[in-house]
């Protein structure tokens, strides 16, 4: 009790971009804390995407038109596919934040505005890079080979956490906007064609005339394309890593303000 | 007022199609403790909101500590202090993460925070159950700790919104001694409650809000006495015979207040003593066996439903 002076108004540390610094780790600390609490939500989170894999790689992908290896052309599909399902963990994450009531204790705080919006988006790349690393792991174990050298494989891996952090503005955005979990639900469902509507699993050339196009314009099919040129996998096409730099750069433009401006106007 | 923790005038603030505050004016002094009264609706929320920077007024001047709470938002939050209605709390985090990630936010710095946290749980009784997840509190267990994570910085103005809404009375007691031991300290109090008894006991000035404005605004005792005089309370031993009662009693009839359940009928009076030996003499005329009479001021109760115009009550009683 008798220390409480010190603790007085307008003691902060640091000028505005340190405080702001601190402030964002701070709640990446956070989202890691809640990781510790809730282990067993994190491992779900990393087995769905190794148990997708391995089911299309045994179960449905056996008869495939992809000239060379399958589980070579479906590795670089998959990590894709699990950077945009990324999505609607984000969304989920940011929804259930949104309906708590220590936002509005954030929000009442001389913090950063945003600094809870990084501390999701530190903590899901963490979760992604995880997720890459795994998925690879049990790729390798599986058959898959990269024959792109060092330099291609952080080349794909790099490519792969850009276009889920787009994601992630993304999904951040659908949830300041539509800020309901009910239509959280609508989005995880809605991830499930838009996912699957690019080469992830099959060639575009194996799809009728018009949906092979739509497949092709995907960000995810440009990104899984330029990952399996990196990786040397068939499927990889040379010329597709500026798209896959260009799309999520673009989206990313469009989302990262918006969600910044909108949680920052929130309720207010 | 010079030295005003809380200057609000002519607040206005739309929401979606309903008027939640139409010129709301308010001073609070700094250091004392500012009871906001009003129904379910009233705008008591919306002010809070507004004066702890979360919602922006339509219109008005809103200072808050002398700085205002649009153009000097984040001087604002550096000095306050916020107890919504809904646990403003990380659930999934212990009572000790919770505390200890405010107080990195409040920049205290890592270590002061840790210390903070732990000087926090030990002053509201929480230090044994500090690793526990909050969601495993029980509900005067985690107002407790949101009212902690209120004062990480001993905040120049307090907000308090229906603090003990939903508490067990335990609970109620809990939050109520809290509060008492921090008005001590300096710091200015608004709080905002459905419950007299609660500003009775714990504010110095009240007021009252209905429809989105001030409708009343004085000491509890200045409320008490613009309502009117003073009440007799009679408790019979008959609850069948309140009617017969009210009928023969020596007072005017309108105001008079009756509840079944406890027996009671509660009328205005002008003349004390008059109504006093008035009112036993028309008893023991008529029989009616009467367990207690009394004399007394207005509760806040009853000052309260004369302003917002809410006479359901008194009328049922008429």
């Amino acid at each position: 009790m008798t220390t409480y002076e010190t603790y007085g108004t307008g003691r902060a540390t640091g000028g505005p971009g340190t405080r702001a610094l601190t402030d964002c780790w701070t709640m990446t600390r956070r989202e890691l804390a809640h990781w510790a609490r809730q282990p067993v939500q994190v491992l779900v989170g990393l087995v769905f995407p190794v148990m997708l894999l391995l089911m299309f790689g045994y179960l449905v992908g056996g008869g495939r038109e992809v000239s060379g290896n399958y589980v070579d052309y479906l590795v670089p599909g998959m990590l894709a596919l699990t950077m945009a399902f990324g999505l609607e963990g984000t969304m989920l994450a940011v929804t259930q934040d949104l309906n708590k009531g220590v936002i509005d204790r954030f929000r009442s705080m001389p913090m950063a505005n945003g600094a809870v919006l990084v501390g999701r988006s530190a903590a899901d790349m963490l979760q992604s890079a995880v997720g890459l690393a795994v998925l690879l792991a049990v790729g390798y174990a599986i058959g898959w080979r990269a024959h792109g050298g060092v330099a291609g494989l952080l080349g794909a891996v790099g490519l792969l956490l850009l276009f889920r952090f787009a994601m992630l503005w993304i999904g951040i955005q659908l949830a300041l906007v539509a800020g309901k979990p009910e239509l959280v639900q609508a989005v995880q469902i809605l991830v499930w064609p838009v996912g699957f509507l690019s080469n992830a699993f099959a060639t575009p050339g194996s799809m009728p005339g018009w949906l092979g196009t739509a497949v092709q314009w995907n960000p995810m099919s440009q990104t899984a394309t330029a990952v399996r040129d990196l990786f040397g996998n068939p499927g990889g096409e040379p010329g597709h890593i500026w798209a896959a730099v260009a799309w999520p750069l673009a989206l990313l433009a469009v989302f990262f303000p918006l969600a910044v401006r909108r949680f920052g106007r929130l309720s207010r | 007022m010079a030295d005003a923790a809380i200057t609000v005038e002519g607040a206005h603030k739309k929401y979606g199609g309903t008027q939640a505050l139409s010129g709301l004016d308010l001073l609070v002094a700094r250091g004392t403790v500012h009871g906001v009264l009003g129904p379910n609706g009233a705008g008591k929320t919306t002010l809070v909101r507004i004066l702890s920077t979360l919602l922006r007024p339509d219109g008005g001047r809103v200072e808050v500590a002398g700085h205002d709470v649009l153009t000097e938002a984040r001087e604002v939050r550096l000095r306050i202090g916020l107890l919504g209605q809904h646990a403003a709390l990380d659930e999934e985090l212990s009572g000790r993460q919770n505390l200890d990630m405010f107080g990195r936010l409040h920049h205290l710095g890592a270590r002061h925070a840790r210390v903070r946290a732990d000087e926090l749980l030990a002053r509201f009784d929480l230090a044994d159950t500090g690793r526990k997840a909050v969601r495993h509190y029980s509900g005067g267990m985690r107002r407790r700790l949101d009212l902690a994570a209120s004062l990480i910085t001993d905040p120049e103005v307090l907000f308090l919104d229906e603090p003990t809404t939903g508490l067990d009375p335990r609970g109620r007691t809990e939050v109520w001694a809290a509060v008492r031991s921090l008005v001590g300290g300096g710091t200015t109090v608004l709080l905002t409650t459905q419950y007299l008894e609660e500003a009775d006991q714990l504010a110095d000035r009240v007021c009252v809000v209905d429809r989105g404005r001030v409708v009343a605004d004085g000491t509890p005792d200045e409320l008490k006495a613009a309502t009117g005089g003073d009440r007799i309370d009679v408790v019979l031993r008959h609850a069948g015979q309140l009617g017969a009662a009210v009928a023969l009693l020596p007072v005017p009839a309108e105001g008079v207040r009756v509840d079944p359940d406890r027996r009671l009928l509660s009328a205005p009076v002008t003349d004390r003593m008059a109504a006093l030996s008035g009112v036993v003499r028309a008893l023991e005329a008529a029989g009616i066996e009467a367990e207690d009479v009394a004399l007394r001021r207005p509760t806040l109760d009853e000052v309260f439903l004369h302003l917002t115009g809410d006479d359901e009550r008194t009328r049922e009683a008429a």
